[in-house]
């Protein structure tokens, strides 16, 4: 049997649970062994499945092990890894989790937190501006100011409380400290080697997203149509937050 | 002396004892920098942009020589390599300069899905042409030669028209890499196959091989009800794998050994002692025969 052929119908009989081992292959006895082969099956599945555990810790504590794990692997079934880099595999996995789960209504909130704090850790290294970068801009230029966001930096917008969730269930499988139910936002950064996640405060993920698309510091606080709004005090927390890579000033005003 | 002389860009690993590097032991092992002849990665591991991975291999690095071990690059395969994947494994050896690069006799990918596993594939002419012109252009690519290393498996193919050992000579032959001879896979083989893993290893070409590694395995059973070894590197290495590693270095004479554990980690002391047996076991094989051991 040709190469490309054997290869083939080895992989169809890993992705089908039910099926019976490649005919090609032998146990010891000469003729295909099932035991043998869902070996292979199960070190894919074991694999894949451990790679989304590791992935999503807090999202497996909420759903609990049994369903997270048939979450995952119906994931597995549907998705294999379209790399050799398994450090992407599973990113698609809060999507798959808000179509599928049922009874929870933070999970895919709290996987998609995961998933950030996943890509944060990985992003490209880059120095984060300082506050000292800040107090040397002239007050003249700062309207026209633009933000070169970090590379690890993720803004995240939820329908549920899912980072005082993710909080409050870092210590283990105890009982949770109590969270309010709204919606939040939140802010994940990576300017060293540390993952920071912070609720972000009402109007800032719009004036952040405003800054990512482009906008000048005075457009983005002027586009939030609140009189109240004080630019000064979220420019300080995005930069202290190491979400900033540089601080490009405007011309004078 | 400039700093680059203090890296290990090319050439042999010292002739020591390495383990697998794994972040939980990362504290530990810059605090006590124990004596170690080198540490390896999975290169699949450092393909990320940056980030802690990337800073905690720089500080190895400047400790010890390292081992790029890769497990995704699908040699085995019919198709094409993926280049991408052979580019990022490139960079990964620009930028850490290991001592020794390896891979597997094995496929992952197929028809661009990936398995996350190292799965077996027949001995035939066909296969062996494939395999040497995949190595080929790896050590295009790598500007090196590279090491294969010897799989576990759990079935073998009617078509297989090769011995393993003499497959992995042709393709030493043919390209001029190098072998990793994985003496826990030898010995799982060996057991699933219900072959002698001393007459495995005196057919084995040795004078290529420039690695060994050393695992754990688990038992099972197969259909018939008959033993069934898995490559779980998630235990101590076995006594029988100790015995024919002890036969291997015999032969061999020092060769950079590495303690693989991957799964169900220790604590760091735990793996050192498996090295430092390790290297009791070349010690002693340089005691005994000086001429053909260098003491470690």
């Amino acid at each position: 049997m040709p190469f490309e052929a054997t290869i083939s119908a080895f992989a169809a009989a890993l992705g089908e649970p039910s099926a019976a081992p490649p005919a090609m292959t032998r146990g010891r006895l000469g003729a295909p062994d099932a035991r043998r082969f869902s070996v292979y099956r199960n070190n894919v599945a074991v694999g894949l499945i451990g790679a989304l555990e590791a992935r999503y810790p807090v999202s497996r504590r909420i759903a609990g092990d049994d369903a997270f794990r048939a979450l995952a692997r119906a994931f597995v079934r549907a998705q294999k890894p379209r790399s050799p880099v398994m450090i992407a595999y599973g990113e698609d996995f809060p999507e798959f989790v808000a179509a599928h789960a049922g009874a929870e209504p933070c999970l895919p909130d709290v996987a998609r937190l995961e998933n950030a704090w996943v890509e944060a850790y990985h992003a490209e290294d880059a120095p984060a501006a300082t506050i000292g970068a800040l107090a040397e801009l002239s007050p003249d230029c700062l309207p026209g100011t633009r933000i070169a966001f970090h590379p690890a930096t993720r803004l995240l917008r939820f329908s549920t409380p899912a980072a005082s969730i993710w909080a409050s269930r870092q210590g283990g499988d105890g009982p949770a400290a109590p969270v309010q139910a709204m919606a939040e936002e939140a802010l994940v950064t990576r300017p060293d080697s540390e993952v920071r996640v912070r609720i972000l405060p009402p109007l800032g993920y719009e004036f952040a997203l405003s800054l990512r698309e482009g906008a000048t510091l005075a457009e983005a606080a002027l586009g939030l149509d609140d009189a109240e709004f004080d630019f000064g005090t979220h420019l300080v927390g995005l930069v202290e937050s190491g979400a900033v890579a540089s601080l490009i000033p405007g011309s004078p005003s | 002396m400039t700093i680059a002389d203090f890296r290990y860009p090319r050439g042999p690993a010292a002739p020591g004892v390495g383990v697998g590097f794994k972040a939980e032991h990362f504290e530990p092992i810059v605090e006590t920098r124990p004596k170690l002849g080198f540490f390896e990665v999975h290169a699949e591991n450092y393909m990320g942009a940056g980030g802690p991975p990337h800073r905690r291999l720089d500080a190895i690095r400047e400790l010890y020589p390292l081992s790029l071990h890769g497990v995704g690059l699908s040699i085995g395969s019919p198709g094409p390599l993926d280049q991408a994947h052979l580019g990022r494994l490139a960079a990964v050896a620009r930028r850490f300069e290991p001592a020794l690069v390896s891979e597997h006799l094995a496929w992952s990918t197929h028809e661009g899905a990936f398995f996350n596993d190292l799965l077996p594939l027949p001995y035939t002419l066909e296969t062996l042409v494939r395999v040497a012109d995949h190595i080929d252009e790896v050590q295009n690519a790598l500007r090196r030669t590279m090491l294969l290393e010897n799989p576990s498996t759990y079935v073998v193919f009617a078509e297989s028209t090769f011995a393993e050992t003499d497959f992995l000579r042709e393709i030493a032959r043919r390209t001029g890499c190098g072998l990793l001879l994985d003496v826990n896979n030898v010995f799982v083989s060996a057991a699933n196959h219900a072959y002698d893993p001393y007459r495995y290893l005196a057919e084995f070409p040795l004078e290529a091989v420039g690695e060994v590694h050393l695992a754990g395995y688990a038992e099972d059973s197969d259909d018939a009800g008959l033993p069934l070894l898995i490559d779980a590197h998630n235990s101590p290495v076995r006594d029988p794998v100790w015995a024919l590693y002890g036969e291997a270095i015999r032969r061999l004479g020092a060769t950079p050994t590495l303690i693989e554990w991957d799964n169900d980690l220790p604590v760091w002391p735990a793996l050192l002692d498996e090295a430092r047996r390790a290297g009791r076991v070349i010690a002693a094989a340089a005691a005994k025969n000086p001429k053909r051991v260098d003491a470690v």
